[in-house]
């Protein structure tokens, strides 16, 4: 049997690994296909491998959908119900920022490597005259350490995933102040297919779509974190894609 | 396009005619109130290749006044204010018919009358090499440079005198 790579956007929740690795084995008896799971440690090696021509299905991060769907021709298959990927810009809880507004040139910036949730927290910036010319920023490992940056007075603004900040302890949450949460509503993670998964990608789309039917799919669903899949078809990608490319600058 | 409705309007007004291009004329009704932009939301909308409206998100519908069913269908210079100058549009159109994606500050018109600021940014959706209409992506613009644009566009308004 032809052995598929599948992949996953780099920026999922460390505490989600194993949630993955269940969810291949899944996929692999459910669909009857074989899969080996990748995960690399950074978007540029993802990347490096979906140009190399190594990724047969990926669960991407929002910002790459454009590339993956213009340059490499991939397919969206399907998307988790409900969970968008949303932007929490916060400061310190004593800080004496309390709005946007109150942000000059120079500020500080704590984020992560993830594209669509700095490009997200970036545009929320605007309304203060803050780009990525005038503001500095510093890349940290994980949404956590974001938090603990500017905790540690080391950053005066943070770019956080809502899904992660809204995991964090009351203990983080207090020590934190939030300036503003995105309400975007249409960007989001996505499972999408190569080409060389093509003449299946209905088959399983109809696999993923019906997971939460049975109780051992719900099981592995909800170790991803999420309740169910949504069809992802051409159009909702390219609506998305459009609506990312008005943000890029 | 229909005139606005001297009834829908809230506040004291003022009455303009406004010449929208290949559509006639409308009458409009201004006042000064301003709505503010809802923080960390983007206003979006869709329209098809006539610049009629074909999608509106929940944050367009809000700060238009409208119902959302009176917005599908319609112009989207259901929302063109008095005080935009006709180049502003001109630069837009251009850039739309060469494919090419606009950027630029928008003082809209709601349906009570009132205001609303806007970054606007505006995207053809090719689908299989064609166009099919544009996405406009609105964000909250800085006041610094909402008031650069209220000079500005005062100035290009006298040119058109």
């Amino acid at each position: 049997m032809k052995k598929y790579n599948i992949t996953v956007s780099p920026d999922f929740k460390p505490d989600k690994i194993a949630g993955w690795y269940i969810f291949n084995t899944y996929l692999q008896q459910a669909a009857d296909i074989s899969l080996h799971l990748n995960l690399y440690d950074g978007f540029e090696q993802q990347r490096k491998a979906i140009a190399d021509g190594q990724v047969d299905l990926i669960y991407a991060n929002p910002f790459d959908a454009a590339m993956l769907v213009n340059e490499y021709n991939f397919k969206p298959l399907v998307k988790p119900a409900g969970a968008n990927d949303e932007c929490v810009v916060v400061t310190s809880a004593d800080s004496a920022f309390t709005s946007i507004d109150d942000l000059v040139a120079g500020t500080k910036i704590a984020a992560t490597d993830d594209p669509a949730i700095n490009m997200i927290g970036m545009r929320m910036l605007e309304p203060a005259n803050l780009n990525e010319d005038n503001t500095e920023t510093d890349v940290v490992v994980s949404f956590i350490a974001v938090a603990k940056q500017i905790m540690d007075g080391k950053a005066q603004v943070g770019f956080i995933l809502k899904e992660a900040f809204d995991g964090f302890s009351n203990m983080v949450k207090s020590r934190l102040k939030v300036l503003v949460v995105s309400e975007i509503d249409v960007i989001y993670h996505g499972l999408m297919a190569a080409p060389s998964l093509h003449e299946r990608a209905e088959e399983l789309s109809n696999t993923l779509m019906a997971m939460n039917t049975e109780p051992k799919g719900k099981a592995v669903l909800e170790g991803l974190g999420f309740n169910a899949w949504e069809v992802m078809d051409d159009e909702d990608a390219a609506f998305m894609i459009d609506l990312m490319e008005t943000l890029r600058s | 396009m229909n005139d606005m409705s001297p009834t829908d309007i809230v506040g004291d007004y003022q009455e303009h005619t406004l010449e929208l291009y290949k559509h006639g004329t409308r009458k409009v009704y201004v006042t000064d109130i301003e709505t503010p932009f809802p923080e960390g939301k983007l206003i979006v909308s869709v329209v098809d290749l006539d610049g009629n409206i074909t999608h509106a998100n929940k944050a367009f519908v809000e700060m238009s006044g409208y119902q959302e069913n009176e917005l599908i269908g319609e112009l989207q210079s259901i929302l063109r204010h008095p005080d935009m100058p006709k180049a502003a549009y001109a630069d837009l159109w251009q850039k739309m018919a060469k494919g090419e994606k606009w950027h630029g500050y928008v003082k809209n018109l709601r349906k009570d009358g009132g205001f609303y600021w806007v970054y606007a940014s505006i995207v053809p959706n090719v689908r299989n090499g064609e166009i099919k209409g544009y996405t406009s992506v609105r964000r909250k613009p800085s006041r610094e440079k909402v008031e650069e644009h209220i000079e500005l566009y005062k100035g290009m308004k006298n040119e058109e005198v």
